[in-house]
């Protein structure tokens, strides 16, 4: 390699923008992979705290589409609104401000792939900057309609 | 100055790598729900489009119909619009409709996002119903390939290599 060092040197920060462009690129993409696994529960999971009579029954959030909630939701969980939108995230924050910080809330979307989804990472953030310590976010993998549905999950219909 | 070089290399064969492990690859199925598995004719539906006019699935009997479950926020919906768009350019003229049914709350985001995307193909405002009579879309994107004679040929959930949709449009055409 018997390049000028000014050129080399021009390289090697091309290389680095390029590098540091992707990684950024790959953490707004991908945003949901960024909620550590310590926070997550998994659909079978919240169905076994769901029917025990002895578990603290959370407040179930679902933060995505209205159109996918209207066509199946967790029975009892409520609709905010796309949390990737702000009048998603003020009717969230509108709906819990009055809770105790301690209250067991889960969130939940399922529209997207967990790597795609827009909307849990900014619904968790904005429950975490309001102060609550007791959230968790229901890992949905591919979609709800395969990962809650089709596995005969209890489902309710409708507004 | 080399080793710097090379670790950037490296990096960015890292980053590409990961990248490529974090993609999720759409699934082709063949059973929906009602009426919505491969080879029963497509649940007919009459909707608004962006413009206020109906459109009735029904009047494309005899053309090859992409119908496409999408929403603006959907990241992976959103990488294959400009497919689907290149898609309709090619092989329209032969027969292909493709038709995108935007399961948004409302239809303002998608009528910015239409025309942004500068999308040659009609998009309706889907509903509940809708998704319902599709055997449930409760995962975005899915799309359906319909047949001149109306019969669901391919149901796929999830992002999907556009190769494969032109190669099942081809076959179809």
């Amino acid at each position: 390699m018997s390049l000028p060092i000014k050129v080399r040197q021009m390289l090697v920060v091309f290389i680095s923008g390029t590098v540091a462009i992707a990684l950024a690129s790959m953490a707004l993409a991908y945003q949901a992979s960024l909620i550590p696994a310590s926070r997550l529960v998994n659909p079978d999971e919240l169905v076994k705290i769901l029917q025990s009579a002895k578990s603290e029954k959370p407040l179930m959030i679902q933060v995505g589409s209205h159109v996918l909630y209207t066509q199946a939701h967790i029975p009892g969980s409520e609709y905010v609104g796309p949390a990737s939108s702000e009048s998603g995230l003020q009717s969230l924050r509108k709906r819990v401000e009055s809770l105790p910080r301690s209250k067991f809330i889960v969130l939940y979307c399922g529209c997207c792939p967990w790597s795609h989804c827009p909307n849990v990472k900014p619904a968790d953030d904005a429950l975490h900057a309001m102060g609550f310590t007791n959230v968790k976010i229901l890992y949905i993998a591919n979609n709800f309609g395969a990962d809650w549905v089709e596995k005969g999950y209890p489902v309710a219909k409708g507004d | 100055m080399k080793r710097w070089i090379l670790l950037g290399l490296a990096l960015i064969v890292v980053v590409a790598g990961l990248y490529l492990m974090t993609r999720h690859h759409g699934v082709r199925v063949g059973i929906g729900g009602a009426g919505s598995g491969e080879h029963s004719l497509a649940p007919d539906f009459s909707l608004p489009d962006l413009t206020g006019q109906r459109l009735d699935l029904s009047s494309y009997r005899g053309k090859v119909v992409l119908l496409d479950f999408w929403a603006t926020w959907c990241d992976p919906c959103r990488d294959e619009i400009p497919h689907f768009v290149d898609l309709q350019n090619k092989y329209g003229g032969q027969g292909l409709q493709i038709i995108g049914v935007s399961m948004d709350d409302g239809p303002e985001p998608v009528r910015d996002f239409y025309h942004r995307f500068k999308m040659n193909y009609p998009v309706v405002m889907g509903n509940a119903k809708m998704g319902e009579l599709y055997g449930g879309i409760l995962g975005l994107p899915i799309a359906f390939l319909i047949g001149r004679d109306g019969r669901i040929r391919a149901k796929h959930i999830g992002a999907t290599d556009i190769s494969v949709f032109e190669k099942e449009i081809k076959a179809a055409l």
